[in-house]
C-alpha cells in the first residue's frame, strides 16, 4: 500500500525506501536541485533542495520520505536561502557566463534564474584555477567546478573507472583527475562514458563544437528549469 | 523646477554594450525623455555629476578613476544600479584576474607582439590599475542589480517603469539572464 | 512494490580499510608520503592515485612533500595565543632560520602552527614529531633549538620534557571512585546484557560528548540491528577529542584507560560485537604506547581476546587507529569514513550508524567519558549514577577549564551545577565571558553565568575557556572563524563557502574596515550556515559569533563607520600598479 506525505499541500505518494526528491520527481513536482541526478546515488552536498519535512530542514535528495509527514518547498523563506547559496556557488568560482558555452544550457544558471538571483552580491574570491585542455575530445574549466562530484560518482558507478575525485579540504577542496601527470590528457576518460557528459555547469565541455545553437535560444533561455528539467534530461541538444 | 527623475549613467571597465541596450528600447525612448532628464552621461556630454535621483553604472572597477568615478555617483545617486555582467561580477574584464597585474603590464607594454619602445606608462594622467577588477559592490553600496551582458532593453524598461511609479521591482523570467 | 534505500554514502573502497594507518605509519617513518609509496599503495589496494592523495590532502599531517627531520607543531588555539604562543614560535623560527611554515633548505626541519593539541591547560605547547612538550618558555625552546641543530634523536631529549601532568584540579562522581580493572566485564558476566541495559536505563546516562543521547537506547539499537554473522557488531571510542580548549579525554586516556577498555568490552558483550576500536586523534599520538601496554595487561588477564571471563562466545579486540589532524573526525560518522580509508566527510543520515556504521555493520560510537561511565554504573548499585546531577542530566561531567584563571586543569562538577560557581573555584576574576563547549559553543556573559552545566541549559563536550575583561573577545571570535575555515571538510555548499566569508568579514571588521553592511553579511551567512549544512560543524561554527553580536558591544565599537565600507582595501589594491609604473604622486593613491 502506498504511503503518502504532502508537499506544499499536494498529496505525494511514495514507496518504502524513496527519498522526498525521488517522490517528488516521480510525481511530476519540482524541488530545486543541483547535486542531485537520478542517474547516481544522491550526494547532499550542494544543499539547494533543502526543504522543511515537518518544520526540520532536510535535504530533499537525501532524506526519505516519512509518511503523513508535511513537506514545504516553494515558499519564500526557502527560496531566499536557496538564492543565497546559488550566490555563494557564484561567488566561490570564476562564473563569466557572457564567456561560457555552456551558458543557458547550465544548470547553475538556470536555478538561479528560477530563484531570481540578479547578483552574487557578496565579495567575489576570484580563484586562481587552471584550465586543462590536455584532453583531445574534452575541456576542464576548474573556475566553473561546483563541487557537485557528478563526474566523480559517474566515473566511479557508470563508468567503473574512477578518473575524478576530490583533493583539498575546505574552500581548498578541488576536482582532481587519476592519471600520472593530474591531466585529463593522461586519464582513461573515454568519449562515451558517462562522466564525460554528466557535468552540470560549463566546467567540462566537448571540444570541436561550440555556439552550435545561439544565446537567446538556448534550453533555459527558452523555459524555466522547473519545466525543462535538468541538463542531463537533454543531452542531446545541449551539447 | 521640473519633478521628472533625473539620472546619470557612466560605463566603468564595460563595453558601453548597458548603454547601446537602454537606447535600444525603440520609441519608448520617447515616452522616457518624458519622464526623465539626463545629468551626467555619455550621452549628453555632462562632465560633472549633479544631484541625482538614479545612477546607472556599467562595467566593473578596474582602475583608480573607476573607483572615483563610482563613489561620486553614490555620493549623488539617491538610487544607485549596477547594470550588466561587467558592474555585478567583474565580467570579461574580469578574465585579467588570472594573472599578476605585473604579468598583464609586461604582456601589454613590454614582451607582447608588436610592442615598439617597450615601457610601462607612468604618466600621471593616467588612472592606475587595481590589482584585480572587481564588481562595483565591492566598493560602495548597490540599491539594485540589472543582470546580462547586456540586460535587455526590456528588463531596463522594467526597472525603470517599477523605479517611475515607485512599485516594487519585478523581472519575469526572461528578464533574468546573466549572458 | 518496495525499493532498497539507495545509499547516499561514497562506497567503501576495495581495501580502505587501514588505509589512513598505512599513510600515518609512512609519514612519521619518512617525513612525508612519496610518489613511489603512492604507487605502491595504489597496486597493493586497488585504489586509485587521485583516492589515495585525496586522502592525503585531507588531513594536515599527512604530507606529499617531506616536512623535515624534526616538525614542530605550536598549538595555536585562542588561549595558546593569549599564553603566547606566537611569540615563542617567532623566537624558534629565528633561533632555528626557519621560517614560519616552511621546510627549512636543508630539511632539518619545519615550524607551523596547528589546531589546538589538547594542552590548554598547560600551554603555551608544541607537538615534535607527534609528541607533546607543555609549559613552553624562551629558555626550553633555545634547548630545543640546539637539539635540533645537533639533530639529535628525540628518544635522546631530556625525557621530562614530554612529562604532561593529569593537573585534576576536583574529582567528583567518577574520578573520586575506584574501579577494578575488569569490574564492568565481571559485572556483565554475572548479569546478563539486558539487565545491564537496564541499570544504564535508569541511570538516565547520556553520551557524555554534549548531543546526550541515550546510552541504553543507542546500544539497544545496535544489539537489535540485523548481522549476517554472529557477533559482527563494532564498537568504537571516539577520542578524536578536537574542540579547542578541551582536554579531558586526554587525561582518561592518561590515568583512566583500563575504566574506557571496561566500558568498550562491556558495550561489546551487550550488543554482540567482536571488534572494537580506538580513535585516536592523531595529536594524542604519545598516548599510544602506553594505551597498547595497558590492551595487552587486559588481553593476558582475559579481558579482552578470545573467551573473555572464560565464557564461550565473548570474543572481543580492540584496535587503537590514529587520526591525522582533522577536526571534523570527531564526527561520528565522518570517523567512520576516515577508518574506512577516506576523507573525513560526514554521512548523509539515515542510515545511522548503529545500524549502518563501520563497514556497513552495526555499530556503537561513544566517547571516551560514556563509556567509562557505563563501565562504572555497570559494576555499581543502582541509583549510584542517579544520586548526582538533574533529572534530566544525571551524574556529572568532566570540564576543561582554560584561560583567564588561577588554577586551570580538569574539574568533575555534578550537572547543574551554576557556571559562577565553577568560576569561583578555579580562581577567576574580572571575567567578562566564559566559551562553553568549545568553538562549535556559546560565547555567555556574566548575565549567564547563573545557568547550569546541564544538558537541558548549558550542553557541552567539556571545554570551558574563561575571558577575563582585559580579552579582545573579536580576536577570540576571530580565531574560532579560522578554526572552523581550517576544518571544514568542504563538502556542502554553506560551510566550505560560508565558513571562509565569516572568517573574511570578521578579519575586515578587525581591522578596523568594518561597517554595519557587514553585520547584516554576518547574520545572513550565519543563518544559511545554521539553517542548511549538512552536518554539525556548519550548523554550529557560526554560534559564537552570534553571540558576540548578540550580548556584547565590542563588535559595534570597532566598526569604522555607519556606512558601506568596500570589501577590500582600496588603496592596497593599487600597490602592485605604483610598483610596476614607480609612481608614488597623489593621484597613485586612494
Amino acid at each position: 500500500m502506498l504511503k503518502h506525505f504532502t508537499l506544499d499541500g499536494k498529496r505525494i505518494p511514495f514507496a518504502e525506501g524513496q527519498t522526498i526528491m525521488d517522490a517528488a520527481m516521480a510525481a511530476g513536482e519540482y524541488i530545486p536541485h543541483l547535486c542531485h541526478n537520478p542517474e547516481f546515488a544522491p550526494h547532499g552536498s550542494c544543499r539547494v533542495c533543502t526543504v522543511k519535512l515537518n518544520g526540520r530542514r532536510v535535504a530533499a535528495c537525501t532524506a526519505p520520505a516519512l509518511d503523513g509527514a508535511e513537506v514545504e518547498n516553494d515558499t519564500d523563506e526557502l527560496r531566499d536561502e536557496r538564492r543565497t547559496l546559488l550566490q555563494l556557488l557564484f561567488i566561490e568560482g570564476n562564473h563569466i557566463c557572457p564567456a561560457c558555452d555552456k551558458s543557458g544550457n547550465c544548470q547553475l544558471q538556470a536555478l538561479a534564474y528560477y530563484c531570481g538571483m540578479t547578483a552574487p552580491e557578496f565579495t567575489h574570491r576570484y580563484p586562481l584555477r587552471p584550465l586543462d585542455a590536455s584532453h583531445p575530445d574534452f575541456v576542464i574549466d576548474f573556475n566553473r567546478c561546483i563541487l557537485c562530484e557528478l563526474c566523480v560518482r559517474a566515473s566511479r558507478d557508470a563508468d567503473g573507472k574512477s578518473v575524478f575525485a576530490i583533493h583539498g579540504r575546505g574552500i581548498q577542496a578541488h576536482l582532481a583527475i587519476d592519471s600520472p601527470s593530474g591531466k585529463l590528457g593522461d586519464s582513461k576518460l573515454h568519449k562515451e562514458d558517462r562522466a564525460a557528459s554528466v557535468c552540470p555547469v560549463g566546467a567540462i565541455l566537448p571540444k570541436h563544437t561550440g555556439y552550435a545553437v545561439p544565446i537567446g535560444e538556448r534550453l533555459y533561455d527558452r523555459k524555466p528549469i522547473s519545466v525543462a528539467g535538468d541538463v542531463s534530461d537533454h543531452r542531446k541538444d545541449s551539447s | 523646477m521640473s519633478n521628472k527623475l533625473r539620472v546619470a549613467t557612466c560605463s566603468l571597465a564595460g563595453c558601453f554594450g548597458c548603454h547601446m541596450s537602454l537606447l535600444d528600447i525603440d520609441d519608448k525612448i520617447i515616452a522616457l525623455a518624458d519622464k526623465v532628464e539626463f545629468d551626467r552621461t555619455p550621452l549628453t556630454d555632462i562632465k560633472r555629476i549633479g544631484r541625482c535621483d538614479l545612477g546607472l553604472v556599467e562595467g566593473g572597477v578596474c582602475n583608480a578613476e573607476n573607483v572615483e568615478v563610482l563613489r561620486e555617483f553614490r555620493r549623488h545617486c539617491t538610487t544607485l544600479v549596477a547594470v550588466g555582467a561587467c558592474a555585478i561580477n567583474g565580467g570579461i574584464p574580469a578574465l585579467r584576474n588570472h594573472y599578476p597585474l605585473q604579468a598583464c603590464l609586461d604582456e601589454a607594454y613590454l614582451h607582447g607582439l608588436g610592442v615598439e619602445h617597450p615601457q610601462i606608462p607612468n604618466d600621471p594622467e593616467l588612472p592606475l590599475l587595481l590589482n584585480k577588477v572587481h564588481p562595483i559592490h565591492e566598493v560602495v553600496r548597490i540599491d539594485h542589480f540589472l543582470p546580462g551582458c547586456p540586460p535587455s532593453a526590456e528588463t531596463i524598461w522594467t526597472f525603470l517603469e517599477a523605479l517611475l511609479s515607485g512599485q516594487p521591482v519585478e523581472f519575469t523570467y526572461r528578464q533574468i539572464h546573466y549572458d | 512494490m518496495v525499493h532498497e534505500p539507495r545509499s547516499s554514502n561514497t562506497p567503501v573502497p576495495p581495501r580502505g580499510e587501514g588505509l589512513l594507518r598505512s599513510l600515518v605509519a609512512e609519514q612519521y617513518r619518512a617525513g612525508f608520503i612519496s610518489a613511489a609509496r603512492i604507487q605502491a599503495l595504489t597496486a597493493e589496494r586497488g585504489l586509485t592515485r587521485a583516492h589515495i592523495e585525496g586522502v592525503i590532502d585531507f588531513y594536515s599531517f599527512l604530507h606529499l612533500e617531506d616536512v623535515g627531520r624534526f616538525r614542530i607543531l605550536f598549538s595555536d588555539n585562542i588561549i595558546e595565543r593569549m599564553q603566547g604562543n606566537r611569540a615563542l614560535a617567532e623566537h624558534l623560527c629565528r633561533r632555528l632560520g626557519s621560517p614560519l611554515g616552511e621546510v627549512r633548505a636543508d630539511g632539518r626541519v619545519s615550524i607551523d602552527y596547528t589546531s589546538c593539541i589538547g594542552m590548554s591547560d598547560q600551554g603555551p605547547s608544541l607537538l615534535v614529531n607527534g609528541h607533546a612538550i607543555p609549559s613552553l618558555d624562551v629558555e626550553t625552546l633555545d634547548r630545543i633549538a640546539s637539539r635540533v641543530e645537533a639533530n639529535t634523536p628525540l628518544t635522546e631529549w631530556p625525557q621530562e620534557w614530554f612529562e604532561i601532568p593529569l593537573n585534576i584540579r576536583k574529582k567528583g562522581l567518577l574520578l573520586a571512585n575506584e574501579h577494578g580493572d575488569g569490574d564492568a566485564v565481571n559485572a556483565l558476566l554475572s548479569s546478563s546484557p539486558t539487565a545491564i541495559l537496564a541499570k544504564l536505563e535508569g541511570a538516565g546516562l547520556r553520551g557524555r560528548g554534549g548531543a546526550g543521547f541515550a546510552t541504553a537506547a543507542k546500544w539497544r539499537l545496535c544489539r537489535d540491528a540485523p548481522v549476517t554473522q554472529p557477533n559482527q557488531r563494532v564498537v568504537i571510542c571516539n577520542a578524536d577529542e578536537g574542540e579547542p580548549g578541551t582536554f579531558k579525554d586526554r587525561v582518561l586516556l592518561q590515568g583512566y584507560a583500563e575504566r574506557l577498555f571496561d566500558g568498550m568490552t562491556l558495550c561489546a558483550g551487550v550488543i554482540g560485537a567482536d571488534r572494537g576500536i580506538v580513535y585516536l586523534r592523531g595529536e594524542y599520538r604519545y598516548l599510544l604506547a602506553p594505551l597498547q601496554a595497558s590492551l595487552e595487561r587486559r588481553r593476558r588477564a582475559g579481558l579482552l581476546g578470545r573467551r573473555i571471563g572464560g565464557r564461550a562466545g565473548f570474543d572481543f579486540e580492540i584496535e587503537i587507529e590514529l587520526g591525522a589532524g582533522a577536526y571534523i573526525c570527531g564526527e561520528e560518522s565522518s570517523l567512520i569514513e576516515s577508518l574506512e580509508g577516506k576523507r573525513g566527510n560526514p554521512r548523509n543520515r539515515p542510515p545511522f550508524p548503529v545500524t549502518r556504521g563501520y563497514l556497513g555493520r552495526p555499530t556503537v560510537i561513544n566517547n571516551v567519558a560514556t563509556f567509562i561511565a557505563a563501565a562504572m554504573i555497570a559494576a555499581r548499585e543502582e541509583g549510584w549514577f542517579r544520586g548526582e546531577g538533574t533529572e534530566q542530566s544525571s551524574g556529572s561531567k568532566l570540564l576543561s577549564i582554560a584561560g583567564d584563571c588561577d588554577h586551570p586543569g580538569v574539574y568533575e562538577y555534578p550537572f547543574g551545577t551554576p557556571i559562577d560557581q565553577i568560576l569561583e573555584a578555579c580562581g577567576a576574576r574580572q571575567t567578562q565571558a566564559v566559551q562553553i563547549a568549545g568553538a562549535a559553543g556559546h560565547l555567555l556573559p556574566p548575565a549567564q553565568f547563573d545557568r547550569t552545566i546541564a544538558f537541558e541549559d548549558v550542553a557541552t563536550g567539556g571545554s570551558f575557556m574563561i575571558f577575563n575583561e582585559s580579552r579582545d573577545l573579536l580576536e577570540v571570535v576571530r580565531n574560532f572563524a579560522d578554526f572552523f575555515a581550517h576544518e571544514s571538510c568542504g563538502f556542502c555548499t554553506p560551510c566550505r563557502v560560508g565558513t571562509t566569508l565569516i572568517q573574511q568579514n570578521l578579519t575586515k571588521i578587525g581591522d578596523g574596515r568594518g561597517s554595519r553592511w557587514d553585520l547584516e553579511t554576518l547574520r545572513r551567512i550565519g543563518a544559511l550556515m545554521r539553517n542548511t549544512s549538512q552536518c554539525g560543524l556548519g550548523a554550529t561554527a557560526p554560534s559564537a559569533m552570534f553571540d558576540l553580536l548578540d550580548h556584547f558591544e565590542v563588535v559595534d565599537k570597532r566598526l569604522h563607520s555607519d556606512e558601506f565600507e568596500p570589501a577590500f582595501d582600496l588603496d592596497a589594491a593599487l600597490q602592485e600598479a605604483r610598483q610596476a609604473t614607480g609612481r608614488d604622486d597623489p593621484g597613485a593613491h586612494l
